[in-house]
């Protein structure tokens, strides 16, 4: 019977794949307290989970929805999302962060598309794994996607094609 | 440039989830905390829950930091998170007495860990021998209502949860020898040494 591993070595384990994708969907600004919700609210969880989960698509699950509080919630402030996000929180790596002007792109795309290519391309999650998070057909996943990927192409040159 | 992943500041996510650890203790999400303390007798991991200290594991003879938290996480709760502030009271009463300035803990203790009511007598037997001094198995044994039990009084004591603060060094066998020791008998004969009760054995 296989059972839970302690909350720590999950922390440990997943902690990396959580905060890229946080960063490439809220921005390195809001990154870091939304990364708190989603483990503490995971950590909330945990003792009940199902011992055979698959452990990083639910904690990516949980980050998705911080992340769609954190989009809600700069719907409803006066500044708009691209002020927001030229503010960095921390300053970028030296080599100023590969794609991070994509990101910032894909930041402004709508929702759907938005929430499809952080999953897809910052959290390496599978059309599959991405439609149960998003309750939505693995078809509009991939849909989604595309769409958004055609919108960056319009801007940029040498996206990768939809996997 | 494509899409990719965005980059990490190097140690930023680590430290970040050493702040999320530190919350999860202080807002009492975290059913269990746990540290790694440095001793003379080698690292140990203090895991305590809300009641109080639960294990106190030598990290080497007892299985490795996994194999201590795997055990806590099936017997007690897997919302485990490494606290070091929280266990600040274990690693300063353990560093008084391997200093020489603490004879009796007094540290808030969970014996959830305690497998049956006879272990719990046994070690509750173990934990009135005061320092310096020694008791028995045979003695130990009847102290826990069981006289004839001393085998498995030597079990019990075997699979104390908590060696050190709950002193099962100082039961010897009652033949003079030193019987056995959760944490090997070298370390058995290091605590003993350190109290200065059985210096020659």
């Amino acid at each position: 019977m296989s059972t839970l591993p302690p909350f720590q070595r999950f922390l440990d384990t997943h902690r990396d794949d959580v905060l890229r994708f946080l960063v490439a969907t809220v921005g390195r600004h809001d990154a870091d307290d939304a990364f708190q919700e989603t483990f503490l609210s995971a950590l909330r969880a945990y003792p009940r989970l199902r011992p055979n989960s698959n452990l990083r698509s639910w904690v990516l699950t949980i980050a998705h929805r911080k992340a769609l509080d954190v989009h809600r919630a700069r719907g409803r402030r006066p500044l708009p999302v691209a002020e927001l996000d030229d503010r960095p929180a921390h300053p970028a790596p030296a080599d100023g962060g590969r794609g991070g002007d994509h990101w910032n792109r894909v930041r402004a795309l709508p929702p759907r598309q938005r929430e499809v290519l952080t999953l897809r391309y910052a959290a390496d999650l599978t059309h599959a794994e991405i439609a149960l998070a998003l309750g939505c057909t693995e078809a509009a996943a991939r849909r989604a996607a595309a769409d958004g990927l055609k919108t960056l192409r319009k801007e940029l040159s040498d996206v990768p094609a939809p996997a | 440039m494509s899409l990719h992943p965005p980059d990490l500041q190097p140690g930023h996510a680590a430290a970040l989830a050493a702040r999320t650890a530190a919350r999860a203790a202080d807002e009492g999400i975290a059913d269990v905390v746990y540290a790694t303390v440095d001793s003379p007798v080698g690292r140990l991991v203090a895991v305590a829950t809300r009641r109080g200290l639960a294990r106190l594991a030598y990290e080497l003879e007892n299985g490795g930091l996994d194999t201590v938290l795997d055990e806590v996480a099936v017997r007690l709760s897997p919302a485990i998170v490494e606290a070091p502030a929280r266990l600040d009271d274990v690693r300063r009463e353990l560093d008084e007495y391997f200093a020489g300035r603490r004879r009796d803990f007094a540290l808030p203790l969970d014996w959830a860990l305690v497998r049956t009511p006879f272990h719990r007598g046994v070690l509750h037997a173990a934990t009135e021998i005061p320092f310096g001094a020694t008791s028995t198995y045979r003695e130990i044994a009847a102290a826990a209502g069981s006289p004839t039990a001393y085998r498995a009084t030597g079990n019990a004591l075997g699979s104390n949860p908590i060696p050190i603060v709950v002193p099962c060094h100082r039961v010897l066998a009652s033949s003079g020898g030193l019987g056995g020791y959760t944490g090997g008998l070298e370390r058995k004969r290091l605590l003993l040494s350190l109290e200065g009760g059985m210096l020659g054995v």
